[in-house]
């Protein structure tokens, strides 16, 4: 795997930046240059996500392809963020905590490593939402 | 437009087949559907194949002229070979390109047919290859596997239908007990509710025995224009729709996450195609890669209503002998899943039962049949609808 492939997509992994298309006001996470919605006639600008949002479904990965397979079990989500876009991504937590409808908050974690190559990638998981945040 | 026909059907046992190349499977199912139509290969004039993923299982890419090549239509010959790729859907998709290209008069006699080698490579690769299927950026790099994805489905099924653990084992139950009654599947010994419910965990809630094989197989069809089919083969069967869909490559955008949309576009294209609706099919193949996927597939085709896909399983509708038989092949779970063969196979059972050729698996007097075939998580689905008479 290339290096390309992973920098070009730091804004995304990292910090949530998606766009937002100003015409319709759809809000979509990853980028999209073209809005889906209104196609030719959108305007699509940068949008940032907070990255609180909550569990529509998920999954305990017991599993995984090489990459993941000294993480399982873990987590895996599908996250629909409080702005409205729906992302997949991993909750850092204990496999029995995850439940359908649980708020989580998004941190910053390694999210594997490329074996041929080496490279180590990081991005956003998530992790409960709890009243006295840490 | 033309009708179409499928005047020959061939297909190779599936299973684990070290001692069988890439190359010996696709040319045995080849030359068995031309000998079932009872043609030669001077007559074929084109070749589409499915196949998802020769690049990764064998390293091979070009499959189109290999195949042509080793059919002996490409040396002498040199009729045109197309490879066809929609992930798990590649199959049905090769089928529908032979048969728009016969039912546009551009070719009479066409080869629509699948292949897939997936055990020439240790399983984290395979694992690995298959999560391609999905969004490998923004599913697969964040850890998704394929299973995971439809474990996700299936957790909210469960959640928002009162889908039960049992019933989805029921599905796979099932397509074992299909399986014993076929020559050629991969599985052909039953199981029970309570095997399924003790398999190792795969991604929770779904187990090793809600999961599709790794196989091996290759699977084709010979197509011909409905009005020439009856002098080429005494027993032609006509293929009343082609429809497919397309929906977004990963499952979080999609409007719900319980639904295939694409299956319910590619159906609703495909009865309107055909005139019917969903109550006259007699007999369907569908893509049970996991056993949620079949429980989602009979309610996103309108066998049932959406939620009651599980109860009407365990209470024995998508049975043999009950109102609408499903897999009656074994399905994807028990008969097997070369990945890019599937679609093709699909056709081949339901050719097969319409014509009342399957013995104990046998659907009394099916004259309607539906196959369906679904890439990915639903980024892509084909349907076809096939009939005993001819339009
Ligand atoms: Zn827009």
């Amino acid at each position: 795997m290339a290096v390309a492939r992973l920098w070009r997509h730091i804004p995304a992994r990292y910090n949530l930046i998606g766009t937002e298309c100003q015409i319709c006001g759809g809000l979509y996470f990853p980028p999209r240059t073209t809005c889906p919605t209104c196609r030719r006639d959108g305007k699509i600008i940068e949008r940032k996500f907070k990255g609180t949002g909550e569990v529509v479904t998920y999954t305990i990965i017991y599993s995984a392809s090489s990459t993941f397979r000294r993480q399982t079990p873990y987590v895996l989500a599908i996250i629909r963020l409080d702005e409205g876009p729906q992302l997949t991504g991993q909750i850092v937590c204990n496999p029995d905590e995850a439940e359908i409808g649980m708020k989580v908050r998004p941190i910053f974690r390694k999210l594997g490593e490329d074996g041929s190559s080496g490279i180590i990638y990081y991005g956003t998981k998530f992790t409960p939402l709890r009243e006295a945040s840490k | 437009m033309r009708d179409v026909a499928i005047i020959g059907v061939g297909c190779t046992n599936f299973g684990e087949m070290w001692e069988r190349s890439f190359r010996d499977l696709f040319v045995e199912a080849g030359l068995n559907a031309l000998e079932d139509a009872g043609t030669r290969g001077e007559d074929i004039e084109a070749l589409y194949v499915g196949n998802m993923s020769a690049g990764k299982f064998i390293d091979q890419e070009h499959i189109g002229a290999l195949i042509a090549d080793y059919a002996g239509l490409a040396g002498s010959l040199h009729i045109p070979s197309t490879r066809v790729e929609a992930a798990c859907a590649s199959g049905g998709l090769a089928l529908r390109d032979g048969v728009m290209v016969v039912a546009s008069g551009l070719h009479d006699i066409v080869i629509a047919a699948g292949v897939e080698k997936m055990t020439d490579v240790e399983t984290g690769v395979t694992i690995d290859a298959l999560a391609s299927a999905a969004d490998r950026e923004w599913e697969g790099f964040m850890g998704a596997t394929f299973p995971g994805l439809y474990a996700m489905m299936a957790r909210l099924h469960m959640h928002k239908y009162g889908t039960t653990r049992e019933q989805l084992a029921t599905v796979a139950v099932k397509n074992h007990h299909n399986a014993t009654m076929n020559p050629k599947a991969q599985y052909r010994k039953d199981i029970t509710i309570e095997e399924v419910m003790n398999s190792p965990l795969v991604a929770d809630p779904l187990r090793v025995y809600d999961c599709s094989p790794i196989t091996d197989g290759a699977a084709a069809v010979v197509l011909a224009p409905a009005e020439l089919a009856r002098k080429l083969n005494d027993a032609p069967i006509y293929v009343h729709a082609s429809a497919q869909a397309s929906d977004t490559i990963t499952l979080h955008d999609r409007r719900d996450i319980t639904t295939l949309d694409a299956t319910v576009y590619a159906a609703k294209r495909a009865y309107e195609m055909a005139g019917i609706s969903p109550k006259d099919v007699d007999v369907a193949e569908v893509h049970d890669c996991f056993t949620i996927a079949e429980i989602c597939a009979i309610e996103d085709l309108g066998f049932v209503q959406k939620g009651d896909g599980g109860p009407a399983t365990e209470e024995g509708m998508t049975a043999l002998g009950g109102k609408i038989p499903i897999n009656p092949s074994g399905g994807l779970k028990a008969c097997g899943h070369p990945v890019g063969a599937t679609g093709i196979k699909q056709a081949i059972e339901i050719a097969e039962q319409l014509r009342g050729d399957v013995r104990e698996r046998q659907v009394n007097g099916a004259e309607i049949g539906l196959t369906h075939n679904v890439g990915g998580t639903g980024g892509t689905a084909v349907v076809h609808i096939l009939s005993v008479n001819k339009r």
